[in-house]
């Protein structure tokens, strides 16, 4: 039976500038950058207390799609199509706060929803994520 | 709400600030009131909003930093005594007592681990790697 999800990942335009806002600006840990044949690189990272979790930082390459696949997907990435995922905080104004100071950009604030608090930030090739505090 | 304006704004732009602060600065001299200070606050009002937000008292926090930073050195192979030296510790005694406590283990064995694990990240880094993602972006033959 499943019993965990262990790696998830979230495609990206560019691997070094997405390791600079994902370990920089957002505080995570690597957890592996390994140069791979072909000029690849496997890089991945996880939340701080998520040790066991992997975010696969995936380039949008022709290696693992057609070339007008790539093309589009390289689109819908930095129109901000995919949502990747909801991230939580223990205070979400002062997190919020700090990562504007980062240069993390935010699309919403924080705002009470039924469910907590949630603010809404883009990575650095588009992709957009959920920040919330929850009740 | 806009985006802006909502309550007690000053407050968490202080707290955030007083944790970017100690984040630049963890490798000098950092007292509580220098960060209270960068925050605007008395010492134990600071206290009690910095942990609420990071899970940590202040100090608890530089020192977590202060020990990520020389674990990310003793994983680069440099020698115990430049981890130490380089996050701002003074003594030897003193890094390596809390690095225990923290990591569970001391910078030495730790140095040691850190080897271990990079030689078999260069001998076979493949095995690191999902297949199925291997083999689409072409590492491996399908």
């Amino acid at each position: 039976m499943i019993t965990k999800l262990t790696h998830a990942p979230v495609l990206v335009l560019d691997q070094e500038s997405a390791y600079d806002f994902y370990v920089n600006k957002l505080g995570f840990k690597v957890k592996l950058d390994l140069p791979m044949p072909k000029d690849g690189r496997w890089l991945t990272v996880y939340p701080p207390d998520q040790p066991d979790f992997e975010i696969i930082l995936a380039p949008v390459t022709r290696s693992f799609h057609s070339k007008e696949t790539t093309k589009a997907l390289k689109q819908l990435v930095s129109e901000g199509a995919f949502g990747c995922g909801v991230f939580t905080c223990k205070d979400i104004y002062v997190t919020y706060e700090e990562l504007k100071a980062k240069g993390v950009q935010f699309s919403k604030a924080p705002t009470k929803e039924f469910y907590g608090t949630e603010a809404i930030f883009k990575d650095d090739s588009g992709n957009w994520f959920s920040l919330a505090q929850l009740v | 709400m806009t985006l802006e304006k909502y309550p007690k704004v000053y407050l968490y732009r202080r707290i955030a600030q007083a944790k970017l602060f100690i984040d630049a600065n963890f490798a000098g001299e950092i007292d509580l009131e220098n960060i209270a200070d960068e925050a605007f606050y008395s010492k134990f009002h600071f206290i009690r909003l910095f942990k609420n937000a990071y899970g940590k008292t202040p100090h608890q926090y530089l020192t977590t930093v202060r020990i990520d930073k020389a674990k990310q050195i003793l994983q680069l192979e440099k020698p115990v005594s430049l981890a130490c030296n380089s996050v701002g510790f003074e003594s030897l005694g003193s890094f390596s007592r809390l690095f225990k406590q923290i990591v569970g283990i001391t910078p030495s064995a730790y140095l040691d681990q850190q080897k271990d694990i990079k030689n078999k990240l260069n001998a076979s880094p493949l095995t690191f790697v999902p297949g199925c993602f291997a083999q689409n972006y072409g590492w491996i033959k399908k």
